[in-house]
Order: C-alpha cells, then sequence, then structure tokens
C-alpha cells in the first residue's frame, strides 16, 4: 500500500516512515553510527603515533600492576598477557593509519594444576580486553559441563545458548572443558554443546572470548578427539604449579591482605608446613595456602579465647608457630603436634 | 497503515543500531528484556506470543539482538515488539516496549458501523488481516 503522506496526529512524514526498518534479511550489517565513522578518520601516512600514549589512556597499566602486586610467579603467563596486550595495542595504532586488520583471535586455553591461578588470571583477562576495547563489557561468566549440556534431546541447545548469551561482551570461562566430551558415548549430548561453541567461536568473535580450563594433561586429549576446538584457540597458556618459594611468598601476600602477620619463628613453621604440604596428596597449590590460612586463623581465635587475657592489637593480628602446628600435615612425624586439637583430627581436611 | 504503539511510537522506525543501544541502555538500567510477536495487530491485543522466556542476567545486547534475529527469521511478516521490565517496583512493571519488526504490508482497518437501539451508532475498528485465519494473515506466512 502507499502511505498516506502524513498520518493523522503525526508530524513525521510518511516518507520516512519505513526509514531505517530492518527488514529480515536485509540491514544485518547496520550502518555505522556516526561516532565510530569519526573515530575510523584516518590518519596521514606521515603521521606519528605515541604508542605509550596509547597504552596509558587504555588504563591497561593498572591491570598489568595488578597482576604484578597480586600474583606471585607466573611470569611466562604474564609475559603472554603482555604480548596479548601488545598486539592489541599495535594494531589499534594500525586501526588508526586505515591499515586492514583482521580481528585476531583471542580463544584461549589455560593449563594447570588446581589452584594455580587460572579463574583469577581469566577474570584479569576479561578487565585487560575490555580496557584495549576488544570486548564491550569485560564480564566473566564460568560454566561447568552442568550449566551447559542438558538432561534429555532438546535440552542442550537453549541451555548452552542462554550461557552464551550471558556472556556476550565478556568472557565465557568453561572450567574442566574436557568433561564436556564423553568418549565412550558417542550420542553424548556434550557434542551439541562443542558443535554449538564451535560456530560460535568462528562467527561471533567481536562478542565473546572463550577461555578453556582444566589439567593439562586431559585438555591434550580433548584436543585430540576435537581437533576443530583446538584449531579455533590461538593461545594455549600453560600455569606452572608454584614453587616453595612462590608458595611462601603467595601466604605472605594473603596474610598481609587479610590484616595479619607471622611471628618470626612463625615464619619458618610456616615454610616447612608448605614444604610437607607440597608432598602430600591433592595438594592445590595457591588454594591450599589459602586453606591453610583460614585453618591458622581458626586456631589463632581459639587460642585467644582460651588464654581469658586481654588481648592488644599485636595478639589479634600475630600468627604463632603454633597455629600451624597443630595441623594435620605435621602429624606423627613431629613430637610438638597437639593431638587434642579438633581440627587436627579432622580426617576430612588435609590442610 | 503503518501501525505504532510502545515508548517510540512517535519516532520514525529504528534502526538496528539504535535497537541494540536501547537494548543496551535497558540492560544497563537492570532490565530484563524480553521478545514478542503477533499477527493481530488490533492495538487491543495487549496479549502477544513469546518468543521464549524474558532473558535474566546478560550484559550485552547482542545475546538479546540475537534472539531478536532468530525471531525476524522465524517470523519475517509478523510483528514483533521488544520490552524491557524493571523488577525495582516489586511487581512486573514494563519499563520500556517498542516495535522491532513489521509486516512488509500492513492493510490497515476497516470502520465498522454497527446499529443499534434508538438510532444509535457503535464504531469498531476491524483489521483486514484478521478476516484470515492466524498464520494466514500477511501473505501467508507462518
Ligand atoms: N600467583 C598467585 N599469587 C597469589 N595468589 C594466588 C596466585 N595464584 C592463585 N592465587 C590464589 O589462589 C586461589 C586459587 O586460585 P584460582 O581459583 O585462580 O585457581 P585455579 O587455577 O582456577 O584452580 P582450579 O583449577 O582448582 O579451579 C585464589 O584465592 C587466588 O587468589
Ligand atoms: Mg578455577
Amino acid at each position: 500500500m502507499t502511505p498516506p503522506d502524513r498520518l493523522p496526529g503525526s508530524k513525521i512524514p510518511a516518507s520516512r516512515m519505513n526509514f531505517g526498518m530492518s527488514r529480515p534479511g536485509g540491514n544485518s550489517a547496520g550502518p555505522e553510527s556516526p561516532e565510530e565513522a569519526e573515530k575510523k578518520e584516518t590518519l596521514a601516512p606521515d603521521a606519528k603515533i605515541d604508542l605509550a600514549k596509547e597504552r596509558a589512556e587504555t588504563g591497561i597499566d593498572d591491570v598489568f600492576s595488578a597482576l604484578d602486586s597480586e600474583l606471585v610467579g607466573l611470569a611466562p603467563v604474564k609475559n603472554r598477557i603482555r604480548e596479548i596486550a601488545a598486539l592489541l595495542l599495535v594494531d589499534r595504532a594500525r586501526a588508526q593509519f586505515g591499515l586492514s586488520t583482521s580481528r585476531p583471535s583471542l580463544h584461549m586455553c589455560f593449563t594447570g594444576s588446581p589452584g594455580t591461578g587460572k579463574t583469577t588470571v581469566a577474570m584479569r583477562m576479561a578487565d585487560l580486553l575490555y580496557r584495549l576495547g576488544y570486548l564491550r563489557r569485560g564480564h566473566l561468566v564460568s560454566a561447568t559441563r552442568d550449566d551447559l549440556v542438558g538432561q534429555y534431546v532438546g535440552h542442550t541447545a537453549p541451555k548452552t545458548k542462554e550461557v552464551l548469551k550471558r556472556a556476550m561482551g565478556g568472557v565465557l570461562f568453561i572450567d574442566e572443558a574436557y568433561y564436556l566430551y564423553r568418549e565412550d558415548n558417542e550420542r553424548d549430548y556434550g557434542q551439541e554443546t562443542i558443535e554449538i561453541l564451535l560456530q560460535v567461536m568462528e562467527n561471533q568473535r567481536e562478542d565473546l572470548v572463550v577461555i578453556l580450563a582444566g589439567y593439562k594433561d586431559r585438555m591434550d586429549s580433548f584436543f585430540v578427539s576435537n581437533p576443530g576446538m583446538s584449531s579455533r584457540i590461538a593461545h594455549h597458556i600453560d600455569f606452572p604449579d608454584y614453587t616453595l618459594d612462590e608458595l611462601d611468598d603467595i601466604g605472605k601476600l594473603m596474610i598481609r591482605a587479610e590484616g595479619y602477620q607471622f611471628s618470626p619463628e612463625a615464619e619458618k613453621t610456616f615454610r616447612e608446613y608448605l614444604d610437607r604440604r607440597m608432598k602430600q596428596p591433592r595438594f592445590a597449590n595457591a588454594r591450599s595456602v589459602r586453606n591453610a590460612i583460614e585453618r591458622a586463623r581458626l586456631r589463632h581465635a581459639s587460642r585467644l579465647m582460651g588464654a581469658e587475657q586481654t588481648v592488644g592489637k599485636d595478639e589479634l593480628t600475630t600468627l604463632l608457630p603454633e597455629d600451624f602446628r597443630g595441623s594435620r600435615v605435621f602429624a606423627n612425624s613431629d613430637s610438638s603436634a597437639d593431638s587434642d586439637d579438633p581440627l587436627a583430627s579432622d580426617d576430612s581436611l588435609a590442610d | 497503515m503503518h501501525i505504532t504503539q510502545g515508548t517510540f511510537s512517535y519516532l520514525p522506525d529504528l534502526t538496528d543500531d539504535e535497537i541494540r543501544k536501547q537494548i543496551q541502555y535497558a540492560l544497563d538500567n537492570g532490565w530484563p528484556c524480553s521478545v514478542e510477536f503477533t499477527d493481530d495487530p488490533h492495538p487491543r491485543n495487549v496479549y502477544w506470543e513469546m518468543w521464549g522466556l524474558p532473558m535474566f542476567d546478560l550484559e550485552d545486547a547482542a545475546g538479546v539482538l540475537a534472539e531478536v534475529n532468530a525471531c525476524r527469521k522465524a517470523k519475517p511478516e509478523h510483528y514483533i515488539r521488544l520490552n524491557a521490565y524493571d523488577a525495582s517496583y516489586g511487581k512486573q512493571t514494563t519499563a520500556l516496549s517498542f516495535i522491532v519488526q513489521r509486516p512488509s504490508e500492513e492493510p490497515g482497518f476497516r470502520l465498522d458501523r454497527q446499529e443499534w437501539h434508538d438510532r444509535t451508532i457503535r464504531y469498531t475498528l476491524h483489521p483486514y488481516v484478521a478476516d484470515q485465519p492466524h498464520g494466514e494473515r500477511y501473505n501467508g506466512h507462518k
């Protein structure tokens, strides 16, 4: 039909009425907004860009200083993050000269033992990519098999898409990604999730970054059975186990953050604790350190309550050797272990 | 006849980019969005059909826009609208609602007159498309 020149009561000429209405199939790319068009004004070929200034403007140095001050060790990981940041900064500079740069693929895989900082680094990565303008929002949505894979036919796709929608604009972090694939059952619904992920990772790179995480060996065999996934992941980053010195530093960082301190002897006891704990089963790197400190705080509190004395700031903040000696880690081999300590006899607690 | 309703009824139809910005505005306010469609264009028809459930906990407009586009693909000749709900009032409150697709042709409405007692005339609007059953309106598109 031909619309009347002006609709009753409307100030808008009918000729504008169909302006911009997106028809199915058409207009999918959408016109660029004026701001975006302005930003893309190209520089003269002989112009110069101050990369250091560009870098300062993004605020990524805050992310790096947080990485350095909050995360002990992890040198290879931090290096790789710096490389990625440099690549994105240079890409931005190139774009200002109108040099075409395809959007780099930044899907990643973090491998390493439990408690080596994978989740923590993934959150920092989301923030970094946001500041560099690679992600629109910079949040992190964490998911495991249970969040993605359904229980019956037709359940999986909506479930996976639901999580993907929440992750849009940020990072989708899939912990223990190898559980998505069951070798023994080729009709497992996990396969459907993998296929949807593959599609999104390829076609919606501007919408989200996928980070898979898990143990190295199991991740490797997951990639062997899912070559499509492997080829879509640009960065494989391995998180090494922490050395004793690093664990020691992590512990010191953690107690300082919690407003505690070691007595000089406790410092030695703590190191001894770590040395023993490392060799025991179910050792989870930095997470074990955190757990040890949590338990020491419990013993510290019971000790103060039992002492029936007045306490000052010093007593409230200082951890003593006995706060660690009570642990099961010191049991059997150390006569000073207090076998009456209720925390020491709890078998379910390895730390 | 170009049907308008909802928040931006006085404006020309929004472009995809404008739609994305409105969705982002809603999400930034913490309003979940939902997509609905209908082929019954009567202005008093408030019950449009839901395209999936309202979407909660989304950060970025891309997720909502993907559902809008999926609905457009499945219902190319229906009216589609986007709603955003503000839960802060403790009850379901529509904060935003606007049309994001309309059929390629909108034949409009017929004015019906009904003779009533004492020579009274009652008037009503009848959408031409309503003469066709659901699913066969607007060029027979489902
Ligand atoms: N290098 C580090 N320096 C300081 N703290 C750390 C470091 N690495 C990890 N942590 C701390 O250890 C805890 C566990 O880290 P995180 O959850 O990131 O490990 P993970 O690798 O994701 O473990 P999992 O594989 O079990 O999920 C967190 O509380 C984190 O703050
Ligand atoms: Mg983790």
